[in-house]
């Protein structure tokens, strides 16, 4: 091995067998990578969601205003917020292992994830419903729609590109905490870039995995993007 | 069609309406003028049960508003349409689609139709699929219309439905107003700030100042002859002269201004100069008011002509216009 490195002609050669003999690997941690995102983000999504909905009508200039019950959910809202991810990881294994039978995996990871970014995805949603104008919410209630149909007709539908921008927020956010999940036996990209980047000093492996998830940042980013650009 | 009687409403504890009584007959167009903040979308919410109140009685066709709650109520609204200043329509979706909304919302049969029919009567069938933020204002306040029509109200509530909107546009949207309260017999409230408004749309009107009631009554005959209060609202922009007796006249339909006043004049051989005046549309006639200044040596003799000819004057002082009015 250290041969190859003196001569420097050959050097990108080892550097591409490695890759080859990684790829599998890299693969498989891309994968779990792609997995872990997609489904926390679309737990999260849920869970967000119908906090937002019941922010929204608790509020207290809200379709049903009820303050106690919209205080309660600030707050709690508020708190999960300001857990750091890595103590939330850890803090909720006995949860995660009620909910999935174990505490290892990306399947385990999806947990935490989903935990810690339902109350962002709360609060973001909560922003696009309340940047629904006003007015057109009044002209639905002065031909007598009731508020289901207000939340189902007016209010989704007319916070729904902007709601698509913040999906793209969330998941490039969990892309990140998915990396911090990996160190805990998740997996994925930021497992593998720790694994060989850090622990074992090969740079490429690291180097690789940064790549790949800029590569997805992107993609995330662009795909929400064209969707808004549709939907607006 | 609508009975407000002894209204009071409270934000908090600051009394936004007090007192309130009005009656809004089936067909007419009533007013409801005062300056911002005065109460009047307040009160209109009242009418369709979009607000509550704390004392008096809000009557619409029929039934005790505040007696209503879930499906009754809503049922009472869609027979309520209204409309508003900045339009409220769902910008991104097209305006046969805005039409349509309250269709949907109850299920309404016939909606294609109904829809390009209402298009129709508001002018704009050609522009049925075109985005609503691509119109003009008072393309947009057409749509507002045709959709606080698309469930056959009896009553239209219009909530400063002109307010944004240029001198020009603001008259084709009145002409259109006035074209549906006669061609289909809906009763229609207008809340507005803007006087003018008011005297070329409204049968009868309620002025607001401050959530008081300050004059109610029959459009030509509030204006023709003010009360105080309501001189105070609606003022002219003449500046008075200082000597002399300025005075107002007010011709109504049947007189003719032009050879009334010659005629005073050469039958009193007195001078006078003219101060301002103007000709203004109440409904469909044309109604003027000049301003006069007289020397006051012989004001008597003026008033004393006007007394006699039946025509509506008031004395104008610099300090306060409008201290005393008669017929
Ligand atoms: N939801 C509310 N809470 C508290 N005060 C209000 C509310 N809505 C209106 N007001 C107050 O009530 C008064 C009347 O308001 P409004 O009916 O909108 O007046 P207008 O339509 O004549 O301009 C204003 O002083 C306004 O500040
Ligand atoms: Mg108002």
């Amino acid at each position: 091995m250290h041969e190859t490195i003196i001569h420097l002609g050959a050097w990108a050669e080892p550097l591409w067998t490695r890759f080859l003999e990684k790829l599998p690997e890299i693969l498989q941690a891309t994968w779990e990578t792609l997995d872990m995102v997609f489904l926390s983000t679309v737990f999260s999504m849920f869970f967000g969601f119908i906090l937002a909905i019941w922010m929204i009508v608790t509020n207290p200039l809200g379709l049903r205003p009820c303050p106690a019950v919209y205080r309660v959910l600030d707050f709690v809202v508020n708190l999960l917020r300001s857990f750091p991810f890595i103590i939330l990881l850890i803090a909720i294994i006995p949860i995660t292992r009620f909910i999935v039978g174990t505490s290892i995996g990306s399947a385990a990871a999806i947990v935490p994830l989903t935990v810690a970014a339902a109350p962002f995805v709360a609060r973001l949603i909560e922003t696009c419903f309340l940047e629904v104008d006003r007015g057109v919410i009044e002209a639905a209630r002065s031909f007598g729609a009731s508020n289901t149909q207000i939340i189902f007709r007016v209010l989704i539908p007319e916070a729904l590109p902007s709601i698509v921008l913040n999906v793209a927020v969330v998941a490039i956010t969990l892309l990140g905490y998915s990396a911090m999940a990996g160190t805990v036996g998740g997996g994925g990209l930021g497992d593998l870039a720790v694994r060989y980047g850090y622990n074992r000093f090969q740079v490429d492996i690291m180097v690789y995995a940064v790549i790949i998830l800029c590569i997805l940042v992107l993609l995330i980013q662009g795909v929400c993007n064209l969707l808004y650009k549709v939907l607006r | 069609m609508i009975h407000v009687e002894h209204l009071h409403k409270w934000y908090g504890n600051r009394e936004v309406l007090h007192d309130i009584n009005l009656h809004v007959s089936e067909g007419e167009i009533f007013g409801v003028v005062g300056h911002s903040g005065a109460g009047k979308s307040t009160l209109l919410r009242c009418m369709n049960g979009l607000e509550s109140y704390q004392q008096g009685k809000v009557t619409a066709m029929g039934v005790d508003v505040a007696s209503l709650s879930g499906t009754s109520l809503r049922k009472l609204q869609s027979s309520m349409g209204m409309i508003f200043q900045n339009f409220n329509l769902m910008a991104r979706k097209n305006v046969f689609e805005n039409v349509a909304f309250p269709m949907r919302l109850w299920g309404a049969p016939n909606i294609k139709e109904r829809v390009n029919e209402l298009l129709e009567l508001v002018g704009l069938a050609k522009r049925a699929m075109q985005r609503v933020q691509n119109l003009s204002g008072g393309q947009k306040q057409r749509v507002g219309i045709a959709r606080a029509l698309a469930l056959n109200p009896r009553v239209l509530l219009c909530d400063e439905a002109t307010s944004a909107l240029d001198p020009k546009t603001t008259m084709s949207i009145l002409d259109l107003l006035d074209d549906i309260n006669r061609n289909l017999k809906l009763t229609i409230v207008m809340v507005t700030h803007q006087m003018e408004v008011v005297k070329r749309l409204c049968h009868s009107l309620l002025m607001l100042d401050r959530g008081k009631t300050v004059a109610s009554g029959v459009t030509e005959e509030l204006f023709l002859s003010p009360t105080k209060e309501m001189s105070k609202m609606v003022t002219d922009e003449y500046t008075l002269l200082k000597s002399g007796t300025n005075i107002r006249l007010m011709f109504p339909r049947d007189i003719s201004q032009q050879s009334i006043i010659t005629h005073m004049a050469r039958s009193l051989d007195i001078d006078f100069s003219i101060v301002g005046g103007k000709l203004e549309r109440y409904l469909d006639d044309v109604f003027g008011f000049l301003i006069i200044n007289v020397p006051d040596a012989h004001k008597d003799a003026v008033l004393g002509y006007l007394e006699n000819h039946h025509l509506y004057w008031q004395v104008l002082d610099n300090e306060e216009a409008g201290s005393c009015m008669r017929r």
